[in-house]
């Protein structure tokens, strides 16, 4: 058994597997970054910006959708995370522990 | 146009600060049911998997709902309503920065924690290291994180129920602590996973009635309410102002914030309580778009406020604007709508300080009182009357540190429970999951520096220094605000550092385990 858990994880299978995740945990998380710390230096850097008002007739400002944009992207990035895990993360999972323990 | 409402502001009588019979009648429901609950699991809560973690039962669903409970405080409802109505845009860039370390918490580490540990997250920072000092180090950054979150709750606490039921402070926290304590020692975590689901409901959905009721007085058009606040308070209520004055002070209370949700203990447990893997990544989206909607919607709730009830009617009950959302209750409801929304605040502040006894008595018995006084040998029973004996005492210690702290300024403490937990916690828990390399000395120093930096850091900051010592403004040693940047880097630094000059040799040869462990999950409890 040991033998096969060192082997499996040399493999490159689950190398690539590893990889993937790494992946994908980065770029959701830059895009994280990106839009929540962007705001931030939004707000610091160019109130103007965020004052402005959406069109003539309105009070509204644009920072107010852009906050509330911030957090529907947030909830989009966790659905992309789990729509990715569920159709490639999870199966690939499944096929290398039956390598593991099935035969 | 919508209606001009400063009459009706002017005209305000509040039943705020006297137990209305609505007000009880809610109150004694949400008691009633609790206990009960409290009842049935407690027939369900007899080994150490179920007093931890619920035997694993709960579905991603309801931990969703629960991770939600745990997280939606009193403050953040409260607080944030009233800063939206007194500051105006100001409160709502506050509020994205609460919702903004979820998606963070997915992508990094749920899945990994849920692999890895059993039943704190000590667990697995001390996976593959030497338990002892490991352990210590661990409890030693847990417990002081979740303790400044629970003075925070505990002060928080009393003060809003004097506030809206009368009720002399000392009592308020006497009740706080016992029937939270009722909930943990007889109900352990199933108990503390439903009350916090009740609690969750009732406040997305009181909030939601809430906005509704708002929205109805404006055309069900959030434009002609933004209209109507900057008619009466001038167009800067929809504008940036001073919240974000140094850029380098927001990154770093973001960076808090964000990583900070990454070493909550509190938190962290819950994972343990879903049957896998996926369940766990499924129940951070859940709570995502839980908590999401809530702080969207909060700021609806408090411009409602300055709209309707006005912001001098708001100071004049209390100066930082936390009856914000009660007083609109009762403008839009009345007593009985005030009612439900008081009992809903009393419900968040027993669930989230729930929340942190049990991770707190975790912390004492499984940590410390097993691995590092028992060196792993106790039995199931003495583990469960340890975390018992454990949750009596934070209950009484919680209670005891909120009467002490009366009337002192400790809105600091959540700020600080965050930078200690993204500077203590985080850093050690995603090292030792994804650095072979890493050693029990990096560990603990990571953990002590991390840990001691924010600690010390945030009393020679503005926050303390000037804010709760008094000293002159600009007297301050340390100009942020939240140290998060500086002790979180250090943390990590002093981790990889001490990595590199130290070898573990043991804990490199478990690398292997560990990592079919996180990945497939092989081996996970």
């Amino acid at each position: 058994m040991q033998k096969d858990v060192h082997s499996l994880l040399e493999s490159s299978e689950f190398k690539s597997l590893v990889t993937k995740r790494a992946k994908i945990s980065i770029m959701l998380t830059l895009l994280l970054f990106v839009s929540y710390y962007g705001f931030v230096l939004l707000v610091g850097y160019d109130k103007p910006f965020l004052a402005q008002k959406l069109n003539e007739t309105t009070a509204t400002t644009l920072g107010i959708p852009l906050a509330v944009s911030v957090i529907l992207a947030s909830w989009l990035l966790t659905v992309i995370y789990v729509v990715w895990a569920n159709t490639i993360y999870d199966p690939e999972v499944k096929r290398l522990r039956a390598k593991l323990f099935g035969k | 146009m919508p209606p001009v409402t400063e009459q009706a502001a002017g005209a305000i009588q509040t039943s705020l600060g006297t137990p209305t019979l609505p007000a009880i009648i809610f109150f004694l429901i949400i008691v009633a049911i609790t206990l009960a609950i409290t009842y049935w699991a407690a027939k369900r809560t007899k080994t150490t998997k179920e007093f931890y973690a619920a035997g694993r039962s709960v579905s991603a669903f309801q931990n969703g709902l629960a991770l939600s409970g745990d997280y939606m405080s009193a403050a953040s409802f409260l607080g944030i309503a009233g800063m939206v109505a007194l500051k105006g845009y100001d409160g709502m860039i506050y509020a994205v920065g609460w919702l903004v370390g979820w998606p963070a918490l997915m992508f990094l580490i749920a899945e990994p924690l849920r692999n890895l540990g059993k039943f704190t997250f000590a667990d697995v920072v001390a996976f593959r290291l030497k338990q002892t000092p490991v352990r210590i180090a661990s409890a030693i950054g847990g417990i002081l994180t979740v303790l400044f979150y629970t003075i925070a709750q505990m002060v928080g606490s009393g003060n809003l129920i004097k506030l809206m039921f009368g009720l002399p402070y000392e009592y308020a926290e006497i009740m706080v602590g016992a029937i939270m304590l009722a909930y943990v020692l007889f109900g352990g975590m199933l108990a503390t996973t439903w009350v916090q689901i009740i609690k969750a409901v009732m406040l997305l959905c009181g909030v939601s009635v809430m906005m509704l009721m708002v929205l109805a007085k404006f055309n069900f058009n959030p434009g002609d309410l933004y209209a109507a606040v900057a008619a009466q308070y001038g167009q800067t209520a929809l504008e940036p102002g001073g919240l974000i004055t140094s850029p380098i002070d927001a990154i770093s209370l973001g960076l808090a914030l964000m990583f900070g949700l990454l070493g909550l203990p509190h938190i962290l447990q819950r994972f343990f309580t879903v049957p896998d893997a996926k369940a766990a990544r499924i129940s951070v989206l859940y709570a995502t778009g839980f908590i999401g909607y809530f702080y969207i919607i909060i700021p609806i709730v408090g411009f409602g406020a300055a709209a309707l009830v006005g912001r001098e009617v708001i100071t004049s009950i209390d100066k930082g604007g936390n009856m914000a959302a009660p007083l609109l209750a009762e403008v839009l409801g009345g007593t009985p709508f005030l009612g439900f929304i008081a009992a809903v605040a009393f419900a968040t502040i027993l669930a989230v300080v729930a929340g942190l006894t049990l991770a707190a008595a975790s912390s004492f018995s499984h940590d410390i009182y097993v691995h590092v006084i028992r060196k792993g040998t106790a039995t199931e029973q003495e583990e469960v009357r340890a975390s018992k004996i454990a949750t009596l005492m934070f209950g009484v210690v919680a209670v005891g540190l909120g009467i002490l702290f009366k009337g002192q300024n400790v809105a600091f403490m959540v700020g600080l429970a965050f930078a200690i937990a993204c500077s203590a916690n985080f850093p050690a828990l995603i090292l030792s999951i994804f650095w072979k390399k890493f050693t029990t000395a990096g560990a603990v120093w990571a953990i002590l520096t991390g840990a001691f930096l924010a600690v010390g850091l945030i009393i020679i900051s503005p926050t303390v220094w000037v804010d709760v010592f008094k000293n002159p403004k600009g007297s301050e040693l340390f100009a942020l605000k939240n140290p998060a940047i500086v002790s979180m880097t250090a943390s990590f630094l002093v981790g990889y550092i001490v990595s590199l000059l130290t070898k573990d040799e043991t804990a490199e040869q478990k690398f292997e385990d560990e990592k079919l462990r996180t990945y497939l999950g092989v081996g996970a409890e």
